[in-house]
């Protein structure tokens, strides 16, 4: 099948609305034609992960439109970028990397996307609706505006998400598409506790187990009774997207396209069941651990970035207690979140603890963590997921408590009451 | 030296010559020794840009460094910043020979569209179907052709 395009997207191609929209149109339309899409549609959103600094090409690219002149045509808002443009100079940040990670910062601020600078741009106004067709970047953030909004996204990767903005147009392919949004996978949960079914700790870990299974393929979770918080769905689906490459998720009875079993099969069968037990998840629980003793260098606590409720719930595990000297407690969040909770005075009682805040980034994004820092804890699967190999640092994984209590005590205490088989 | 026939093997002489005709996604040539990933990797905490290193510590590949390598992985995974670790590892010269996939991958191929657009320097990309994919022969020397052929030698015992 032959790629048609528009009269539009052909004047585009032209050269006839510049050179910025030329060269967007002629990558989107080179991937297009790879990608198989017989048409291009058009969107009303994007998120842009692209601004994030990995080195002189990332940078040299966003110069090369913002030279050319590139403007987006949509409202798009920015993913986390490669510093925290006003508090890196508080960690290990080599100053030529700030330098050239700003000037990439800067590149997306003048093609005029918004400066939200968050992996979580759910958690700003900037919330997709429902139906709506966006061209999204951030793995964690297509997963979530698919399953928990009903938004529709294919995965964007750098530098394809802000040709999607400066023209306004995507191919017509996969998960844009109503047929391609049926369940592949059935994924049911066997004899979890309520305990453990309630608890923050299980959805990264259930996450993990399905991403590695299902790969990139339509998941549905049978759990009929079970009603996960928004941010249990956010923590379930970036860990899916890390393991695996899950992009859509259904949760039957309680995300938008999936009021039953068979609305979420769109009435077709499901090409494989996967029952989960106690016992995978306590193995995949266990690979987001790599630490070998109980030393304890840093907290870290944020990816995909803390919400308002994540910070109102921290609040009472750290009033009126203090961190360990020797222990560094880093929450990452976005300028928003950080602004609101500071509104409402929830700042004060983390200062007191000893924490720190990091926003416009993570530690996955930035060089922020000196040598000294050898040893993580986390309660986010993404962290775990990807630190012993990006970071080269160990890391344990753990419930939002146990992290507390280990910062606190200065030392790795892990509580595996929940999960013994 | 025996010819080169389309999807079977041939023997002449003491040698097989083995071929498969991928679909040629971004087109080249290179030579190298293979690597076969059986698991996708995001190249985004899974490769590192310096040393070519697979770092994804629960990657089965972890440790090995594929710069000078033709790598074979089946797809990407995980984070949507593979394109630019790759884009960058291009640009360093330190992205491997040549990558063959099993179906069309479209981050890697953004990555090299770019890398063409920004650089004019590019990689080979291919394309094979599942079940030729797993024909590929790890360890083995190997030769990606422009028209997305992919050939390699066997001596017969």
């Amino acid at each position: 099948m032959k790629l048609k395009l528009s009269e539009s997207d052909s004047s585009m191609l032209a050269g006839e609305s510049g050179p910025a929209v030329q060269m967007a149109m002629s990558i989107l339309v080179r991937m297009s034609e790879i990608q198989g899409a017989e048409h291009l549609l058009s969107i009303v959103s994007s998120h842009i992960d692209s601004a994030l600094y990995i080195g002189d090409s990332t940078l040299d690219y966003a110069e090369r439109l913002v030279d050319l002149g590139a403007k987006v045509c949509v409202p798009t808002t920015l993913n986390v970028a490669g510093v925290d443009h006003h508090g890196w100079d508080r960690w290990a940040v080599p100053a030529e990397w700030a330098h050239k990670a700003r000037r990439q910062m800067l590149a997306y601020k003048a093609m005029e996307c918004k400066p939200t600078w968050t992996c979580a741009p759910y958690q700003t106004e900037e919330r997709p609706s429902f139906g709506d067709q966006i061209a999204w970047g951030e793995s964690s953030a297509v997963v979530f505006a698919n399953s928990v909004l009903g938004a529709r996204s294919e995965r964007y990767p750098d530098l394809l998400d802000i040709c999607a903005a400066i023209t306004g147009r995507v191919p017509a392919i996969g998960l844009h598409l109503a047929e391609n949004r049926a369940g592949q996978v059935l994924v049911r949960l066997k004899s979890i506790s309520w305990d453990l079914l309630g608890s923050d700790e299980f959805y990264p870990v259930l996450g993990h187990q399905i991403g590695k299974l299902a790969g990139s393929r339509v998941v549905v979770l049978d759990a009929v009774g079970v009603n996960p918080s928004e941010d249990q769905l956010k923590a379930l689906g970036a860990a899916m997207s890390s393991s695996g490459s899950v992009a859509l998720f259904h949760w039957v009875g309680l995300t938008p396209e999936a009021s039953t079993i068979q609305d979420a099969f769109k009435g077709k069968a499901p090409e494989e069941t996967i029952d989960v037990s106690l016992n995978d998840l306590a193995e995949a629980r266990n690979d987001l651990s790599s630490c070998t003793s109980d030393r304890l260098d840093m907290v870290v606590l944020g990816s995909p970035h803390f919400s308002l409720n994540e910070l109102k719930a921290l609040v009472p595990l750290i009033e009126g207690r203090r961190c360990d000297s020797k222990v560094r407690f880093l929450v990452t969040t976005g300028r928003g979140v950080k602004l609101l909770a500071e509104e409402i005075g929830l700042l004060e009682a983390l200062l007191e603890f000893g924490a720190e805040i990091t926003v416009d980034t993570c530690i996955l994004t930035t060089p922020m963590l000196s040598g000294e820092i050898r040893s993580l804890m986390t309660n986010s699967a993404k962290y775990a997921y990807y630190a012993p190999g990006l970071l080269d640092r160990e890391v344990v994984f753990g419930s939002t408590e146990a992290c507390v209590e280990s910062a606190v005590s200065g030392k790795i205490i892990k509580d595996d009451g929940l999960w013994v088989v | 030296m025996g010819r080169i026939n389309r999807n079977r093997k041939e023997e002449v002489d003491s040698v097989t010559e083995n071929v498969l005709r991928g679909q040629s996604v971004i087109s080249g040539s290179a030579n190298g020794r293979l690597v076969v990933s059986r698991e996708p990797l995001s190249f985004w905490g899974g490769y590192d840009l310096e040393s070519g290193e697979i770092i994804d510590r629960q990657h089965h590949l972890s440790g090995k460094v594929v710069k000078d390598c033709i790598l074979a992985v089946p797809g990407t995974k995980g984070s949507s910043t593979t394109t630019a670790v790759l884009l960058e590892a291009m640009q360093r010269g330190n992205a491997p020979l040549a990558i063959i996939t099993s179906g069309v991958d479209s981050f890697l191929a953004l990555a090299l569209v770019v890398a063409e657009e920004m650089y004019r320097k590019s990689i080979p990309l291919v394309a094979l179907k599942p079940a030729e994919y797993a024909e590929l022969p790890s360890g083995h020397e190997i030769s990606v052709e422009e028209d997305g052929r992919i050939t390699w030698i066997q001596p017969n015992r």
